[in-house]
């Protein structure tokens, strides 16, 4: 798994490829949970690189959304595609979180 | 074309990349796409970190992970030697729930039973047996 960040006007993007597995999913929460630490509170997840998500990925997700909500921040995904989207659509993801195409739809839509 | 292999490891954490490297050799092996080799890569993670977290409570244990190709069939059989425990008891999440509501975890079976086109478990002798099937030709609302 690799993490790579950019902030626009206030907007945390975060590019995660390769792999959240039961190995990685930790390391990805701590990454997250840091920026959120850090003062961010408005996050695009690009998904478009990522090619694998087990239920702990998701499980961290639900996690990172649930601060975030408390803290009234808020989470956003772009770029599923394959058995990323799958994953999404079977947990039912799809109804509680916003989901875009593309990083581009996902800030016009901010 | 039948073909058969099997791998028997520690039931840690630092295995599961070897189990899932060892079924998504045999799901390409049988012809299985890209999308669907990694669907049942995840289908295999939630089966094997549920034993790897539960099965053995602590203590050290084995799992034995054993791929059978029949034509356009994959069965994966996934055996541990802990207590009985059937982990399609478990109720499956409330997916239609806000996020507020929603539980955390719980999505590991759901997973194994949605991904799959078959899910079994039986008990014989000490062992639990875990049988996931995938069939080839199956498609999906997500294909891409």
């Amino acid at each position: 798994m690799d993490v790579t960040f950019k902030k626009e006007n206030d907007i945390a993007i975060v590019y995660i490829k390769g792999r959240i597995d039961a190995i990685s999913a930790p390391e990805f929460e701590k990454r997250i949970d840091g920026m959120i630490s850090e003062g961010n509170s408005t996050f695009v997840l690009d998904l478009s690189e990522l090619e694998y998500i087990s239920s702990a990925g998701l499980r961290s997700i639900l996690v990172l959304a649930k601060r975030l909500k408390s803290e009234n921040g808020k989470i956003v995904f772009s770029g599923l595609k394959g058995p990323v989207a799958e994953v999404f659509k079977i947990s039912g993801f799809y109804s509680i979180f916003n989901v875009f195409a593309d990083e581009k739809e996902a800030l016009k839509n901010m | 074309m039948t073909h058969s292999s099997t791998l028997t490891l520690p039931a840690t954490i630092s295995n599961l990349e070897r189990f899932l490297e060892l079924v998504s050799k045999c799901a390409l092996t049988c012809g299985m796409d890209k999308k669907r080799v990694t669907e049942i890569e995840i289908a295999t993670e939630e089966a094997l970190v549920n034993i790897i977290q539960h099965a053995y409570r602590g203590e050290k244990g084995e799992i034995e992970v054993e791929c059978d190709i029949k034509k356009d069939t994959l069965s994966i059989k996934i055996i541990d030697y802990g207590p009985p425990f059937n982990i399609l008891t478990l109720q499956d999440p409330d997916v239609n729930a806000t996020l507020e509501e929603r539980k955390i975890g719980g999505l590991g079976v759901f997973f194994m039973k949605k991904l799959m086109d078959g899910v079994d478990y039986k008990r014989e002798g000490n062992k639990n047996i875990l049988i996931l099937t995938a069939y080839k030709d199956r498609t999906t609302e997500f294909d891409s």
